[in-house]
């Protein structure tokens, strides 16, 4: 009743914005199935873009810290016939800020009472468990004077794993094997102990300081310039092989994200684009009685614009909080640490969504316009 | 009847059928070229992660202890056993020799080094930088320049059978050397062909072909080290068990895995006197971030797949829904509902058979481009796949196809012909 006389003219819609919310409120309840057929693909759309965005910006970092695994990547080595400052282990941790581990080594060559050479290495064992995690050890040691046996040192130094003797110029110690290390590296050959007992052995104090820095290059870089400033007795340099290895390997994995995470943003837009094309299209009926009543076109474009926008808004919000939640679960699952979202991936999922939404309207639209009302009408 | 139906429902819609085509074969593409990187991402991750050096570590058997700190070797010459350099070529004729990349012997050597003053000790590290080898009738390169990617050269690298030595970057320093002079070792001259950066103890050494630095030992053919880069499986229990504790079954299964302790034991068997060792730090290492990388694009691909899949079934929803006046006016000419959803069916099963081999093959493409422009080596993929993804896409489209069918069938043929509905 009312209706005719309202839409009848652009005016009258501007006159009433109630109406024009109305229609759209109305339109949507109407046709639930269909309204919610199209509000589900933005929605798994949204979902999928926002889980992709999320672990790709994540997954960086997820995998950095994989990559810490690999041990130090910058060392400090002490120049020839220089010696650390004694705070050397301070200043590299206050320099490191908490987000990165530094574990000090000295060597020596000691002797066996049968008169065979084995390199003692002094450090802090607590801390090289963390940061070598690759050492494959049968026992950590906890008590004074016990030491840890390089695989290959063990038939050397004790074969039947008693207490043993070694000597540095002269002062003789004796050690407990608590257990056996296995590297596959220079590290079999050599017996472990903590860092005082040594000191308090030999006299010799740390002459390196491994150090795993947690960042990007760039940020690992810094701390390299940083300490080579702070610590003018020691050489301080990147570790190479692992740095380059991790850059390299970061990178493909990255490129390979992005092209994946392309392709799927494109084929969650294309499932909207044929949903929301087949939800106006199907509405030609309205469309063409609008315009019988003498609707302009501009306010049925506005009107399923409208439509379409907030269909496409709605189905972001919701998509993103089940992507959000899909991207913590693949966090937890192939990482055991959930990704964070991050919220200022909502804006572009947003501004997506409304844009392939408006695109998808916008489509079918331009093809009912160039449609006589009474063609449509008669169902042809 | 039933197949003229068919054809002119193809003849005579043809926009239709096309945009419905099209996302089925835009969705088999994607979910196609992302299977094809997600089986072959690992082999490719594989190859990258050998940029970390070698994974495998070959020493004599009976060899007394290294006597190495910061790179610094202080064992004597004398001391200790030797690889034979004439077992190397062996290495290729092993079961996995397709996933050895390649291996890197080293010989180091104390030399005096005289440049300016007086004489200076310093490590010499006999290797081969890019040695030709046979093995049969196989010829094949290997050396450092393969195995250790990270080593920065600035000058030229030594022929494998020259006289030529690089200098660590430090020792070059202080040396005062530059690339082109030369640099008296053991009280003979050689030419300085390049500066060598590494990051590590070669930093402060003299590298040097294999040949020179036997030569100045006097033992040829001798072999302190073998490095061996190789692809591996990430470990898993099997890995992990003594061979000697398994029955023939097993042990085959084992031995016929690409494990690094399956290949250290091959390369046991070939190189006599040998013990093989995995280095930990490498191999270890390689399989967490290598399963980590695996697991993130298989999940990844699922993703991809499950989207697919929806636009997919969108789009033949919305292709079946346009269509319901049809429906009607065949239920009105006594149409039953079985025939004419088999109508459909066999359309749509068309439809996913034409667009599903389209999009395999534009998938193959795509995979191949993204192999191509990441990895530079191209992803195959596996022939198998394309029933697989065929029967996907089939099962897909009728999913997608029947919800709509059942609706557009159940309709009352007097409002789907006004169009209301």
């Amino acid at each position: 009743m009312t209706v005719v006389p309202q839409a009848a003219s652009r005016r009258a819609a501007v006159r009433h914005p109630s109406m024009f919310l109305r229609m759209l409120v109305r339109a949507t309840v109407l046709r639930r199935g269909r309204a919610a057929s199209a509000l589900l693909a933005m929605v798994v759309a949204a979902a999928v873009a926002t889980t992709m965005l999320n672990l790709y910006v994540d997954m960086q970092a997820k995998l950095r810290k994989e990559f810490r695994n690999y041990g130090a990547n910058v060392v400090a080595v002490v120049k020839d016939g220089q010696r650390l400052p004694d705070d050397a282990l301070a200043t590299v941790q206050s320099a490191l800020g908490g987000r990165g581990l530094a574990v000090p080594f000295a060597y020596v060559v000691a002797r066996t009472p049968g008169g065979q050479s084995v390199v003692v290495a002094g450090t802090d064992l607590e801390q090289v468990r963390k940061l070598d995690r690759w050492w494959s050890v049968t026992a950590w040691p906890h008590a004074s004077n016990d030491a840890l046996v390089g695989a290959r040192a063990v038939t050397v130094v004790n074969p039947n794993s008693k207490l043993f003797e070694l000597s540095f110029q002269g002062r003789n110690v004796q050690l407990n094997p608590a257990g056996i290390l296995r590297t596959g590296a220079s590290e079999d050959s050599r017996v472990y102990m903590a860092l005082p007992d040594f000191e308090a052995w030999t006299g010799v104090s740390p002459s390196t300081i491994e150090i795993a820095a947690a960042g990007s290059p760039e940020e690992i870089g810094g701390i390299v310039q940083k300490l080579t400033q702070l610590l003018p007795s020691a050489q301080v340099q990147p570790v190479r092989q692992v740095m380059e290895g991790e850059a390299r390997v970061l990178g493909k994995t990255r490129a390979t994200m992005l092209a994946a995470s392309a392709l799927i943003i494109l084929t969650s837009a294309l499932c909207v684009l044929s949903t929301l094309m087949g939800w106006v299209f199907d509405r030609r009926r309205d469309f063409a009685i609008m315009k019988a009543l003498g609707a302009s076109e501009r306010l049925i474009s506005s009107f399923f614009a409208a439509e379409a926008a907030v269909l496409g808004a709605a189905g972001a919000v919701l998509g993103f909080g089940v992507g959000v939640g899909v991207a913590a679960w693949i966090g937890r699952v192939n990482f055991h640490a959930p990704v964070v979202p991050r919220l200022n991936v909502l804006p572009i999922i947003l501004g997506g969504s409304v844009a392939v939404a408006l695109i998808s309207a916008a489509l079918p639209m331009w093809l009912l316009q160039r449609v006589q009302p009474a063609v449509i009408l008669r169902g042809e | 009847m039933f197949v003229r139906l068919v054809y002119e429902s193809f003849r005579r819609q043809k926009r239709r059928k096309f945009l419905a085509g099209i996302a089925i074969t835009l969705g088999v593409g994607v979910a196609t070229a992302m299977i094809a990187v997600a089986t072959d991402i690992g082999d490719k991750i594989s190859r990258e992660l050998r940029s970390y050096g070698a994974n495998l570590l070959v020493t004599p058997q009976d060899d007394t202890l290294d006597l190495q700190i910061g790179g610094v070797d202080l064992k004597p010459p004398s001391d200790g056993a030797y690889l034979s350099e004439a077992d190397l070529p062996k290495i290729r004729g092993t079961f996995w020799h397709h996933n050895i990349v390649g291996f890197s012997p080293m010989l180091p050597v104390n030399v005096q080094v005289r440049a300016r003053g007086p004489a200076d000790s310093v490590t010499l590290l006999g290797t081969y930088f890019a040695k030709q080898l046979t093995f049969g009738k196989e010829s094949f390169v290997t050396g450092v320049q393969i195995t250790h990617p990270w080593w920065k050269m600035q000058g030229a690298w030594p022929a494998d059978d020259s006289q030529d030595v690089l200098l660590g970057e430090n020792l070059a320093n202080k040396l005062e050397r530059n690339v082109g002079e030369t640099v008296e070792i053991a009280g003979i001259p050689h030419r300085i062909s390049g500066i060598l950066s590494t990051g590590g103890a070669e930093d402060n050494q003299i590298v040097a072909p294999l040949s020179l630095a036997q030569q100045i030992l006097g033992k040829p053919g001798a072999v302190r080290r073998l490095y061996v880069s190789a692809m591996t499986k990430p470990e898993d229990a099997l890995a992990r068990r003594d061979p000697k504790t398994m029955n023939p079954e097993l042990f085959d299964r084992w031995y016929c895995s690409p494990y690094v302790q399956s290949i250290a034991y091959q390369l046991q068997e070939v190189i006599p006197h040998s013990h093989a060792e995995q280095i930990r730090q490498v191999a270890q290492n390689e399989g967490t971030v290598l399963s980590r990388i695996k697991g993130l694009m298989l999940l990844v691909t699922l993703a991809a797949l499950i989207a697919s899949a929806l636009a997919v079934s969108a789009a033949m929803a919305t292709a079946i829904f346009e269509r319901r006046s049809e429906v009607g006016l065949m239920k009105a000419l006594g149409g039953g509902g079985a025939a004419i959803a088999s109508l459909f069916l066999a359309e749509a099963t068309l439809l996913a058979l034409l667009g599903g081999s389209a999009g395999f093959a534009g998938g193959a493409l795509l995979a191949r481009v993204i192999g191509q422009s990441i990895f530079n080596s191209s992803i195959t993929i596996d022939p198998v796949l394309f029933p697989l993804v065929l029967a996907m896409a089939v099962a897909v489209t009728f999913a997608g196809s029947a919800l709509a069918i059942r609706r557009a069938v159940k309709l009352d043929p007097v409002f789907a012909l006004r169009g209301e509905a």
